[in-house]
């Protein structure tokens, strides 16, 4: 039995790696395998998280020193071989600042950080990461962040939108476009999205907190799931 | 220029100055032999100020309970510690930051989550949860909103970013705290009990290092002239002495020293907190039973030119002062490296009991260690009843006083005042999940925390009531601590131990020094009877400004353990047709309750009669209730009484659900609406547990009355008093505070 070994990489002030780590672990047929961020080889790891947090700070800007981390090269060269990446919020900022996926991610509207359950809805589950769930589907994942309202140029979101590459969307219970749903303030609604190729999504809310119905939800265990399939 | 050893330049102006007194400055002398320099001086009026000396608290606290079978260590490290079974300790702490919040909010309130970090990661436990309690003044007032506002950024922003979660707490707003706001913060860590480090520097000859940042000039007086006097009008001019906050600094930190300290590397540890490089080496010797001996000039520094003195006195965040044997130095640096935080060698323990410091290899002071640390003076005075109690006390309501108070319009009232209003809008600040343990988070009686590894949970809580303890200091004192016990029992936790954060004025008047030992009085006698020892905490006095004292506040911050985590009681955990059963009677008692003060806008009376024997047995009867599976869900009845409780406990059900009440005197509903009489709670239990659990609790001669029901239809009855819609309770509650914060502000 050969187990699949997937990366968690640390930056200094990544804060969710325990949380991925033991995510992770659930998962069966799943190794997790720490990274330092002065590594400069992945150890042969089959897919790649990067977890929450305030890497360097989050000084300068969220995710903008992080990608310029020894690690970060080679999870570059990882993910342009087809490698499946996952980006956690903090992680889908260091994503976007890397140029692995589009867009930023801005202050929040509210400019306050925000924590609290979220209604998230499965807008494809025609991914790599998202085919333990069904399209449509509204899981609860929460969100805890200060940086989240994702922007990018109207071209490009009408590209994301048409391609299907919004993978998430914040709903309210429902599933609806309510008043108080939307976090952050991101445009569309966007709670996460996904590469051209597919191997690489990133996303604000966090599967990694909603591992257990004690802890108020379950609904992350598909994404860890689907990134062990998708890496195996 | 250095100021030696032999270059006596004090007088009787600059003694004064110092805060000290004539007759401390011939005590100084007579330890040393010899008249200071100015620099030993200095020293002195740092360690012998309140905040670090203690000098009119000590002989008080020493009557505190402290010790239990279930202490590891109690006061007077750099946090308690308390054995919950498995081999594990938990470590926690409260502290106060409430003149740097008054004078600069976000920072003093982010380095107050700093310290309070750093205490329990000394120690050698992993943070796993945050918590605060916070005072302001009314959010009428614009610069109350600017100082609210950005005190929870503050703790937000610094928690959020170290990782670890806020998932408690309390707020509160009156009046009496417009002057100068309380920012009190707990922080509890986890390790196995083996692991328990404490700050000794022991082994002569061993080295002395600093770890972490570097030494500039923040924070200088900042425990002895910012925390031990009263408030100016203009803070502004006090902002130098507040430090400045670098959580992601203070996560490096954290981890290097548990990684240090797992190592094996370090003898040990302490923050470099009040008082700075001062305190730190002079505690550590002290504990130790030896001497420590540095040289300034080798301490790293962020600014050029700085003298032994500031070096001393600064309070720069994020440092850790750290002895090790000098054999095992390369795992030392290696571990810092790997971290990137510079470790510096500066000196060594010494066997001759003294405090030695130099500056480029000239002895610049040399101070015996204990006379900084035990020679402290202490005071204790008599107290006297201050004069405002008498006419508060004689408070009695004329017949009709009630008349035409509306209960359910009294109930909207309380509910959306800002102080029982929730505290979502602070809450939702704070990252609550982070570390994936929070199985009750904020908005709850009390926070419960899954223990990974085991079947345990751990619950927490702070509690306090200014309003009670000033008009009734001893009873204030019980009561807070009483509360604190409900509301652990609440969620079906056992009480264990206590750290607690007193919050006074100025202690050299009598008024307030009266109101410190009575409640301090209180405190230890409801310690004693709920079994509860207090292993560690923090006095702040002179909390006044020109507006006065603030209400004399001792926050209580309690640990308590749930065997089975499966057993905990959920707030949300009720069916239609569920029986409301009121445990611990009816309530009676209006004095000094926030029916008073938020309905009718008065503060009079006294708080109710603490009846501590009824506390014990009722908490007691509502675990045993739980232990037999008959417990749906749970409410300590506090603040609002029987009224409030039973709208909070409505608020955490299912969203069609609504609740009924039954009272008994239809004609005069206020006091049992709203009666705050302690040893109190609001139950739901299945229809077909009623006749059991009423026996279970009449075999515990516990006073109980089925007091209604759970319904189907979203709405708070009070059988033959009226009917409120429960949407627009909660969404009252929900947005009181967040409605209140929308409105234009102050730059200030």
């Amino acid at each position: 039995m050969t187990k699949v070994p997937i990366g968690i990489v640390r930056f200094p002030g990544t804060n969710c790696d325990q949380d991925v780590f033991d995510a992770v672990a659930t998962v069966e047929l799943a190794c997790p395998v720490w990274l330092w961020h002065k590594e400069t080889d992945l150890r042969g790891v089959k897919g790649v998280v990067l977890a929450g947090g305030f890497s360097y700070g989050d000084y300068l800007r969220a995710g903008a020193i992080a990608r310029f981390s020894p690690i970060m090269k080679e999870v570059v060269r990882f993910a342009s071989d087809g490698g499946p990446l996952l980006g956690i919020c903090n992680g889908f900022q260091i994503l976007t600042e890397a140029g692995l996926l589009p867009g930023a991610l801005m202050r929040n509207d509210r400019l306050t950080f925000i924590c609290r359950p979220q209604s998230v809805k499965v807008e494809t589950a025609d991914t790599l990461f998202t085919r333990q769930y069904e399209s449509g589907q509204v899981v609860s994942l929460p969100v805890a962040h200060a940086e989240g309202n994702f922007a990018a140029d109207p071209d490009v979101i009408d590209r994301l939108e048409d391609e299907r590459r919004v993978v998430f969307r914040y709903v309210d219970y429902r599933g609806d476009n309510g008043p108080d749903s939307n976090p952050n303030g991101s445009i569309n609604d966007i709670a996460g999205v996904i590469n051209e190729r597919g191997n690489v999504l990133g996303l604000m809310p966090h599967p990694d907190r909603a591992m257990d119905r004690v802890l108020g939800s379950a609904d992350g265990r598909g994404l860890f799931q689907g990134l062990v399939e998708a890496a195996a | 220029m250095t100021v030696t050893l032999h270059d006596p330049v004090v007088n009787p102006e600059i003694v004064a100055a110092h805060g000290l007194t004539a007759d401390e400055y011939e005590q100084i002398c007579a330890l040393l032999d010899r008249d200071p320099n100015l620099t030993e001086l200095g020293v002195f009026s740092l360690m012998w100020s309140e905040h670090c000396g203690y000098k009119h608290s000590r002989a008080r606290l020493a009557d505190l309970p402290s010790t239990g079978p279930q202490v590891i260590q109690g006061p007077g490290e750099n946090a308690g510690a308390i054995d919950i079974g498995e081999g594990l300790a938990i470590v926690f702490k409260m502290e106060s930051h409430n003149h740097p919040s008054a004078v600069e909010p976000y920072q003093g309130a982010a380095t107050g989550v700093g310290g309070i970090l750093r205490d329990v990661f000394t120690m050698g436990a992993r943070p796993i949860a945050l918590l605060n309690s916070l005072r302001f003044g009314e959010l009428d007032d614009p610069h109350v909103r600017y100082l609210f506002r950005r005190v929870v950024a503050g703790i937000g922003d610094y928690g959020n970013c170290v990782g670890i979660p806020t998932v408690g707490g309390e707020v509160a707003f009156d009046d009496a705290y417009r002057g100068n706001p309380l920012v009190n913060a707990m922080c509890v860590g986890i390790l196995a009990q083996d692991d328990l480090t404490r700050g000794f520097a022991s082994g002569p000859g061993n080295a002395v290092y600093v770890l972490g940042a570097s030494t500039g000039r923040d924070g200088i007086h900042g425990a002895s002239l910012l925390a031990s006097a009263e408030l100016a009008d203009d803070t502004a001019e006090s902002r130098p002495t507040v430090q400045v906050g670098d959580p992601f600094s203070e996560k490096l930190l954290l981890e290097a020293t548990l990684e240090l300290i797992g190592s094996g590397a370090a003898i040990g540890i302490q923050d470099m907190g009040a008082a700075g490089l001062t305190s730190s080496s002079s505690e550590m010797a002290t504990r130790a039973g030896t001497g420590i001996e540095f040289d300034v000039s080798l301490v790293p520094r962020r600014e050029p030119d700085m003298s032994p003195y500031e070096v001393l006195l600064s309070e720069s965040q994020e440092r850790m002062l750290v002895v090790a044997d000098p054999h095992r130095e390369p795992e030392l640096m290696a571990i810092a490296d790997k971290w990137d935080l510079a470790c510096t060698r500066i000196g060594s323990v010494t066997d001759d009991g003294v405090w030695r410091v130099f500056e480029d290899c000239e002895e610049v002071c040399a101070i015996p260690v204990e006379a900084l640390t035990e020679a402290v003076p202490t005071y204790v005075r008599e107290v006297e009843p201050p004069a405002y109690l008498a006419p508060l006390h004689a408070w009695s309501p004329s017949p009709g006083w009630l008349d035409g108070v509306e209960p359910l319009a009294a109930l909207a009232t309380l509910i959306s005042a800002p102080s029982l209003a929730s505290k979502r809008w602070v809450f939702e600040q704070y990252d609550h999940h982070v570390r994936t343990a929070t199985v009750i988070g904020p908005g709850a009686d009390a926070a419960v925390l899954a223990i990974k590894g085991t079947q345990r949970g751990l619950a927490l809580t702070i509690d306090g009531n200014g309003r009670y303890v000033y008009c009734d200091p001893y009873r204030g004192g019980a009561l807070a601590v009483a509360e604190a016990a409900r509301n652990l029992v609440a969620v079906g936790a056992t009480p264990l131990a206590i750290t607690d954060c007193l919050n006074f004025g100025n202690p050299e008047k009598d008024d307030i020094y009266y109101q410190f030992v009575e409640a301090l009085r209180g405190i230890a006698d409801a310690c004693r009877a709920l079994n509860t020892p207090v292993v560690s905490g923090n006095v702040s006095f002179y909390n006044q400004s020109s507006a006065g004292a603030v209400y004399p506040t001792p926050t209580i911050g309690m640990v308590g353990l749930i065997q089975d985590i499966e057993k905990r009681i959920d707030p949300g955990r009720a069916a239609v047709g569920d029986r409301l059963l009121l445990v611990g009677g009816d309530g009676a008692h209006l004095g000094a309750s926030s029916f008073l003060k938020e309905v009718l806008g008065e503060v009079a009376g006294r708080p109710p009669t603490v009846d501590l024997e009824a506390e014990r047995m009722n908490a007691k009867a509502i675990l045993a209730l739980n232990e037999a599976g008959l417990i749906g869900t749970c409410r300590d009845v506090g603040d609002g009484g029987l009224a409030v409780a039973a709208a909070e406990l409505m608020f955490g059900l299912d969203p069609g659900l609504g609740i009924e009440l039954e009272i008994p005197d239809r004609a005069g509903p206020h006091s049992s609406l709203f009666g705050e009489d302690g040893a109190r709670y609001l139950v739901t239990v299945a229809e077909d547990d009623e006749f059991r659990a009423t026996e279970l609790l009449a075999e515990r001669d516990v006073v109980t009355r089925a007091c209604g029901r759970v319904t189907g239809d979203a709405a708070y009855h009070v059988v033959d008093v009226g009917s409120a819609d429960r949407s627009v309770l909660q969404v009252s509650s929900e947005t009181s505070i967040s409605n209140a914060m929308r409105q234009t502000e102050s730059n200030r």
